[in-house]
């Protein structure tokens, strides 16, 4: 059953998250393919980052299953307590799998751009380091920040952190990659060089799944768009389809309001 | 008139409380640091029983003059006949380990909240990422947490090294003959306090000195990453 052949990158079926009384996933299903790259649009508060989150157990979520190329979190729970990753090991496994980049970039500021990129690869994954900074400097050149590997974060500008960001999430070998809102803090003049990177990445074939404002990137990068309203997917499809022709009418308003 | 060949003659007789001083301070610091850890463990710990109980141990050392503690310690203890019994009475009967114990026990309160406050200082995103990418437990804290919060707090653990430094000279008080035992033992010998201690305040002064310049250095090496690229290559660092 693992790694079949034909097991979707990411599969989800009856995903359910709470905080407390608010309920912010309801019952979500569906799958990516190996090699999609799935844009996931929504208005703030509609769910994107907890979906995003759930699918590498930075929230566990209440009910529902999660694979991960044919491999699922196993989940535990004891009656009247919210459920719980059930095996660590599996989980350190599975999240070097499946790998995100967030929104404020996130880099480990007391640690130098390439040592970011090394970091988890040396002492998560138990690969040797030497290798390891042969295969950081490759993917620094790569993003275009080869000349800031000995800079720390600070010193680098937005798009730069972001790229290295990236570069970061890239050093796991991962199979998926995640990106919650990998431009929304970037000034607008920085996006385009984080966009170019993303884009390339998209056409080598990898897996992605991205929440994004950016419609230009969800249209013409995207081979699939999911708009998440209230913790349900209201519109499943090709960006083309979507947004020439949507069937929610809420997403008609939404595309209508970032003028896509 | 101040007679500076005496201050002299006082300070050199003086410096040979030093080690005693220093001894004191290095016990009590190190041993007060690890039940810091501790504490601060407690206090971030999601048990409220555990973070009551180092709230409560806090308050206490926190809230009572040292030297208050230090008596009680000293005069307190052997009041206790089972404390007598025990394996701890040959140390708890000596004035130096109860000088050591009152300035680890007052030190560790001040500890803590120091390094609550560096842990706490740590972005929350960085640790997420780290957790994301796999990390957890010991590793998490090691490579991450701990790096960034010591370097938060050592500004603040400096002062309080200073303090203990300082500290010490309450031992004099239950017998103790550091810098200040000695001090008092000189005055009434020579009846001149004024320049005794004067040498003695000399002393302090120098050790306070030296302790101030290590951490200073301590700091700037953990700080290359708040410090300019530029000024790095130039200082030679990334050759
Ligand atoms: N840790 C949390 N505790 C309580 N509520 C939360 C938590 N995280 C998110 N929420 C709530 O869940 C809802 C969905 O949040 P989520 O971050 O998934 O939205 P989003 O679609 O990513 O929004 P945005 O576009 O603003 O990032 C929001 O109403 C938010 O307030
Ligand atoms: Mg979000």
């Amino acid at each position: 059953m693992m790694n079949a052949p034909l097991a979707p990158a990411v599969k989800i079926s009856g995903l359910e998250k709470s905080y407390g009384a608010y309920k912010v996933l309801h019952s979500i299903s569906f799958s990516a393919n190996q090699g999609e790259v799935v844009s996931i649009l929504g208005a703030s508060g509609s769910g994107k980052s907890t979906l995003l989150r759930c699918i590498n157990m930075l929230e566990v979520p209440d009910a529902g299953e999660i694979s991960i190329h044919g491999e699922s979190y196993r989940l535990t729970q004891r009656s009247g307590f919210a459920p719980r990753v059930a095996d660590p090991k599996q989980l350190l496994r599975l999240r070097s799998q499946a790998t995100m980049v967030f929104q404020s970039f996130n880099l480990w500021s007391h640690l130098t751009i390439l040592e970011n990129l090394i970091e988890a690869p040396v002492h998560v994954q138990k690969r040797k380091r030497a290798e390891c900074v042969a295969e950081a400097e490759a993917l620094l050149e790569r993003v275009g920040i080869a000349d800031k590997r000995d800079f720390y974060p600070a010193h680098l500008s937005g798009g730069q952190q972001q790229r290295a960001a990236i570069a970061r999430a890239l050093a796991m070998r991962p199979k998926i990659m995640l990106f919650d809102e990998p431009t929304s803090a970037l000034d607008p003049e920085l996006v385009a060089e984080v966009l170019k990177v993303m884009r390339d990445l998209a056409a080598e074939g990898r897996t992605m799944l991205v929440v994004t404002h950016e419609m230009g990137f969800a249209r013409d990068v995207s081979n699939r768009v999911l708009f998440l309203h209230k913790g349900l997917i209201e519109e499943d499809g090709h960006p083309e389809q979507v947004f020439s022709n949507p069937k929610s009418e809420r997403f008609r308003q939404f595309i209508s309001k970032h003028n896509a | 008139m101040i007679d500076l060949p005496f201050i002299y003659d006082a300070f050199v007789q003086l410096c040979s409380g030093i080690p005693l001083t220093l001894q004191l301070v290095a016990v009590s610091v190190a041993s007060g640091a690890v039940l810091a850890i501790a504490l601060a463990a407690m206090r971030l710990s999601s048990w409220p029983p555990l973070d009551l109980l180092a709230r409560i141990y806090i308050f206490i050392f926190r809230g009572t003059p040292l030297l208050v503690q230090l008596y009680l310690i000293y005069y307190g203890l052997s009041q206790f006949p089972e404390l007598r019994k025990t394996f701890l009475w040959p140390f708890l009967r000596e004035a130096y380990w109860c000088a050591a114990l009152a300035l680890a026990l007052n030190t560790a309160a001040y500890s803590a909240e120091i390094i609550r406050g560096g842990v706490l200082s740590v972005p929350a995103g960085q640790i997420e990422a780290a957790r994301a990418y796999g990390m957890g437990g010991f590793t998490l804290i090691r490579r991450i947490i701990a790096p960034q919060a010591l370097r938060q707090m050592l500004p603040g653990y400096s002062n309080e090294v200073i303090l203990m430094v300082k500290s010490t000279a309450l031992a004099s008080t239950i017998t103790m003959m550091e810098v200040t035992g000695l001090a008092a033992k000189l005055i009434s010998a020579t009846y001149r306090p004024v320049e005794i201690f004067i040498a003695a305040g000399a002393i302090y002064l120098l050790l306070n000195f030296i302790v101030s310049r290590l951490f200073k250095l301590f700091e700037y090496r953990l700080s290359a990453a708040q410090r300019q690229p530029l000024y790095r290559r130039a200082a030679g660092e990334n050759a």
